[in-house]
């Protein structure tokens, strides 16, 4: 076992072991991308990770900048049209897990990239749903990863650009929605889990070194703690080596072009 | 029937004020060659619609050309911020720019519908979600079967489309390879098409009876620009320049750089100029 870590690191590995080798995935770019790629190389090598360019199968040997890099495609078993990957292979139901990012989360795993305040007068413009709105509606279940943050993790969202467990409770039932939403949200000091009845995120496992307090202080509600909270183990010597490589090998390409 | 011919006789002829346009190339082959040509050429209020508006839109949009956009994901990817549509979203420079905001899966659907002909397309989509609040254009249709409420988007049919590709034979047809996203569907729900390949070639031959293929007598136009569409790649021919995708945040977010940029890389450059990079070969990751 490894100490020497950062919570970056912790963050990406915890959220790679979510994973499990049957899983079909549509990956989202950056922390999501990282993650499900650490999962293949390590303890999951027969996953299927899809990306929304159309790219099925994919084993990328750097992470994509964007989700459609050649990388994708060169690596991948096969690549569809865009229009067929978001109608035949997501909305038909083919994808177990969809694995996204977000600016900011709710306590009900509700997400925004859409906009800070107003929608017609934004104080911040950010780039918007891109796949997500029907990612989280379609995929079985929903991972999330993002750091703790005051600004990301908020009490009330301006815009819900995706769908998590809406207002809670049986929300998603009630909208006709079969899928089980956000089932998981990891973070750089801690993991969330819905309640399972009033779906709101509760913390179910912390990370080496985190306190309760710090957990709080970066949450922008008030932090609700399972009965039985489990420490995080700390990344493994295997899991720390795949990530860093795989990172090193992406710089190094990127800066290249 | 197609014609081959410059690139700016193709602009000149097919792209005209107004006009509802669709460059599309999902991060690969993106018509960057073609959208400078829009910008030489001093189109005016352009509808863009694109899923993902990506530097090719950052600079129609800053360079004064657009005065709306259908979109669903307007981010440099990977890297951050759209400055010049964020400009233009939050302050208005250089002119207001009037958005109508999809899903990828609404936008892949709208497209598709388009290329079929359709008046809209239905999908199970944007449960739950805000964009129907605000975008008046996604609405519901309830199946005649079963009962069940789907979302309805109206069809995406552009006045022109312009895609890259990898390569056209000397008649007009033309073969992508690699990531295809909606550019099949763009063209053929489009009234008129332009095309830039890398190559024009004697012999088609695609690899395979399955191969995407647009026939001569679907497009309206087919270009030879080698390397227009750099900074983003054209498969088998050469890599995406990420490091122009991180350079571009920093070119865009003040005006004066901008500007400027346009000015040297653009306004007093011409098609010819992306030929270099079509040198750069694919490098396969160690």
């Amino acid at each position: 076992m490894s100490t020497d870590f950062t919570p970056t690191e912790m963050m990406t590995i915890a959220a790679a072991r979510a994973l499990t080798n049957d899983d079909v995935c549509f990956v989202g770019i950056g922390a999501p991308s990282a993650a499900c790629n650490v999962a293949r190389l390590t303890h999951a090598p027969d996953i299927t990770l899809i990306y929304e360019s159309g790219t099925v199968g994919t084993k990328p040997d750097v992470l994509p900048l964007s989700i459609g890099d050649g990388e994708l495609c060169d690596t991948a078993l096969f690549t569809v049209p865009v229009p067929e990957m978001f109608r035949y292979w997501l909305q038909g139901g083919r994808i177990t897990t969809g694995f996204l990012g977000g600016a900011q989360i709710d306590k009900f795993a509700n997400l925004n990239t859409t906009v800070v305040g107003p929608y017609d007068k934004p104080k911040v413009r950010l780039p918007g749903g891109g796949g997500a709105p029907e990612i989280a509606s379609n995929c079985g279940r929903i991972f999330i990863t993002m750091a703790l943050s005051n600004r990301g993790f908020v009490e009330k969202l301006p815009f819900t650009t995706s769908m998590g467990h809406g207002e809670g409770g049986d929300h998603r039932e009630r909208l006709g929605m079969k899928t089980k939403g956000p089932t998981r949200v990891v973070t750089d000091l801690c993991i969330f889990e819905p309640d399972a009845v009033t779906r709101e995120l509760t913390v179910v496992s912390i990370h080496k070194g985190v306190t309760r307090e710090q957990i709080q202080e970066n949450c922008g509600w008030t932090v609700k703690f399972a009965a039985f909270v489990e420490d995080t183990p700390v990344p493994s010597e295997t899991e720390l080596r795949v990530l860093r490589d795989i990172n090193a090998r992406t710089k190094k390409a990127h800066e290249a072009a | 029937m197609v014609r081959l011919c410059s690139l700016s006789e193709a602009v000149a002829e097919n792209v005209r004020d107004g006009d509802t346009v669709a460059m599309e190339g999902f991060t690969h082959l993106i018509p960057y060659a073609a959208g400078h040509e829009v910008i030489r050429q001093g189109r005016r209020d352009l509808y863009l619609v694109r899923m993902t508006p990506d530097i090719i839109y950052d600079q129609l949009i800053g360079a004064g050309c657009a005065r709306g956009m259908k979109f669903s994901w307007g981010g440099n990817p990977g890297v951050g911020s759209l400055h010049r549509f964020r400009d233009a979203v939050e302050n208005h420079w250089p002119r207001p720019l009037e958005i109508e905001e999809h899903s990828h899966a609404a936008m892949a659907n709208a497209y598709e519908a388009g290329a079929a002909n359709l008046p809209f397309a239905m999908l199970r989509g944007y449960i739950g979600a805000d964009l129907p609040k605000v975008n008046p254009n996604i609405r519901t249709v309830t199946c005649p079967f079963t009962g069940e409420v789907l979302a309805a988007v109206p069809a995406i049919r552009p006045d022109v489309s312009i895609i890259h590709a990898q390569r056209a034979d000397r008649k007009g047809n033309v073969l992508i390879e690699g990531i295809t996203g909606v550019q099949k569907e763009a063209v053929l729900a489009a009234r008129r098409s332009i095309v830039t390949v890398e190559e024009i070639v004697d012999e088609l031959n695609p690899p395979s009876p399955n191969s995407t293929v647009l026939p001569s007598w679907a497009v309206t136009a087919v270009v030879h620009v080698p390397g227009g569409a750099f900074p983003s790649y054209a498969h088998g021919y050469y890599p995406r320049s990420n490091a122009f995708y991180i350079a571009w945040d920093r070119i865009a977010r003040e005006r004066e750089t901008f500007k400027a940029w346009i000015r040297e890389n653009v306004l007093d450059a011409s098609p010819a100029d992306f030929a270099r990079h079509a040198a750069n070969k694919p490098v396969k990751a160690a």
